[in-house]
């Protein structure tokens, strides 16, 4: 597999307005390429929002994006998306959902994206025979087969049964690590941030009111005191009003503690 | 295992046709029993004598097919019609805005209440016939095109934009496919419209055409021929509408709903 093709990604202090509802007020991130970013936050704090900026669906009402130094405008090529729901086409047979919009001769390297995500073997069944998590497996197919260098992904587990998720993780965690695209994953499960993130960013009243990084060795493991600590620290920062100093240190804290 | 499956067989196949064979028998023998004037209900056998002599004469070929003609090329027109303003209004709100009351304005005039001002207009030739089949045919698949398109899963739509697809693209592998179940129960009931109308032109002002056929019968008094035009309509009503479930079957293929049936 081939590296380092991951797209810079940088929110100058972003705003976006629907109407008379300011949804998001300023956002300043920067996503290193290849990194892992986490995005959390209350239901309806504008986590969606802020993914379909960065895939262009949706343009800033001031601010800017940049995709590796240029102004994006317009639709974000270099991206892909999974949706909570795998938006897979029913009238089209899995194989032919993956190569969607592909020209040429694809379907070799469908049937390799397909093996990648193990579901090689269903490439001409219909969708709707498929169960939830066999479906977002191939939503992930079709989203990696055209080598994107920014996955955005929308909850796209959140659905999910608890053990389906699991391995799902896993698997995402897998094919970033091989093919080294930037990932912003919009999440509300705590725990899947700290599994997944290079830095989990928390939004709060349209601003980035927290941006961590989580400096635990991969693979993790839940069961971890460090994972736990981090997860219960992030927590107690969404559910209360304390001041982002407090949380900062409490972090660093944490970390201490596991370093110890 | 093979006793089972011949008893299936039976029941699935034979079974149905019971009852109509029973009933076919049993009006033959009231007729023969003479319980039942020819005049009024002539017995199944006369019905099918009557059919031969049409076709040795070569007249009943030359009805069928004017009939058939006048089906084709009024649901050509009319659907084709119905389809481009359904796919028209369901795409871009701006036409729908302009289209859209007008159309269901003139859709809730019944098409048949038409036909002294089509007879003024185009007489009794081939243009009123046409024309009143397409008017009927337009509006149901207008509707449902309509309706399917307006009921495609907008997040599809947007998952094929940033996926990359042009918007011909869009129209072929989303939007049309996911107006198709909408569009077939359209043409399906545009299908059984198309011989109503037929049906209701060819009897009351034709001088060619299965309807002329049963109507020219009556004045002579030939029930066997009339009863017989009525069995065709039937029978193409059923032909219609078995195309319209093959390609149900065809195009829908994905769909749970319309597997095994
Ligand atoms: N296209 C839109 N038009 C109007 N309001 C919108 C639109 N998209 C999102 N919103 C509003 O913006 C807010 C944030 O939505 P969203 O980004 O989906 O939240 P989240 O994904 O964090 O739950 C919600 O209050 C939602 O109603
Ligand atoms: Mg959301």
């Amino acid at each position: 597999m081939e590296t380092g093709r991951g797209a810079e990604l940088v929110f100058v202090q972003v705003a976006k307005q629907f109407g008379d509802q300011q949804v998001l007020r300023r956002i300043d991130l920067t996503v290193k390429p290849g990194e892992f970013i986490a995005i959390i936050g209350r239901s309806g704090c504008g986590k969606s929002t802020l993914l379909r900026l960065a895939a262009g669906l949706e343009t800033p009402t001031s601010g800017m994006i940049q995709l590796d130094g240029q102004l994006l405008h317009g639709l974000n090529t270099a991206a892909r998306v999974m949706f909570q729901d795998a938006r897979l086409l029913p009238w089209r047979r899995v194989i032919d959902n993956v190569g969607l919009g592909l020209k040429g001769d694809w379907k070799e390297q469908a049937i390799t994206v397909l093996e990648q995500v193990g579901l090689a073997d269903r490439a001409k069944d219909w969708p709707s025979v498929l169960s939830g998590g066999q479906r977002q497996r191939v939503a992930l197919a079709r989203a990696l087969i055209s080598r994107p260098q920014l996955l955005l992904l929308d909850e796209p587990l959140g659905a999910l049964d608890a053990l389906t998720r699991i391995e799902m993780q896993r698997l995402i965690e897998r094919l970033w690590r091989e093919q080294r695209f930037t990932a912003l994953l919009v999440t509300h499960d705590v725990d899947e941030a700290v599994m997944l993130a290079d830095r989990v960013v928390l939004i709060e009243d349209g601003e980035c009111a927290l941006d961590l990084p989580v400096r635990l060795p991969r693979p993790r493991q839940r069961g971890d005191a460090a994972f736990a600590d981090l997860v219960d620290t992030i927590l107690r920062r969404i559910l209360s009003t304390e001041s982002d100093e407090k949380v900062i240190a409490a972090s660093s804290m944490s970390e201490k503690r596991r370093a110890l | 295992m093979k006793e089972s499956k011949k008893v299936k067989w039976i029941h699935e196949k034979v079974v149905p046709w019971g009852l109509p064979i029973v009933l076919l028998v049993a009006w033959q023998g009231a007729v023969e029993a003479g319980w039942l004037s020819s005049r009024v209900l002539p017995a199944p056998t006369d019905v099918v004598a009557a059919a031969w002599d049409l076709l040795e004469k070569g007249e009943l070929w030359q009805h069928l097919s004017i009939s058939f003609g006048r089906a084709l090329i009024g649901f050509a027109i009319g659907g084709s019609l119905g389809f481009v303003l359904g796919l028209l209004n369901g795409v871009f709100r701006p036409a729908e805005r302009l289209l859209d009351t007008s159309i269901q304005m003139i859709r809730n005039i019944p098409h048949l209440a038409m036909i002294p001002l089509v007879i003024l207009w185009f007489g009794i030739g081939e243009e009123a016939k046409v024309f009143l089949v397409a008017i009927g045919v337009l509006f149901p698949i207008y509707v449902n095109t309509l309706h399917g398109i307006r009921n495609v899963d907008a997040g599809l739509l947007e998952m094929g934009r940033v996926y990359g697809l042009r918007p011909w693209q869009l129209f072929w592998r989303i939007w049309l496919p996911g107006a198709l179940s909408s569009i077939l129960v359209g043409l399906r009931y545009a299908l059984g419209i198309m011989w109503l109308t037929l049906i209701v032109a060819e009897t009351i002002a034709a001088d060619r055409g299965i309807g002329y056929l049963a109507m020219n019968a009556r004045e002579f008094m030939q029930t066997d021929v009339v009863v017989f035009s009525i069995l065709l309509y039937a029978l193409f009503g059923k032909l219609a509408d078995s195309i319209a479930r093959f390609l149900e079957k065809r195009w829908l293929r994905w769909n749970v709903n319309y597997q095994n049936r």
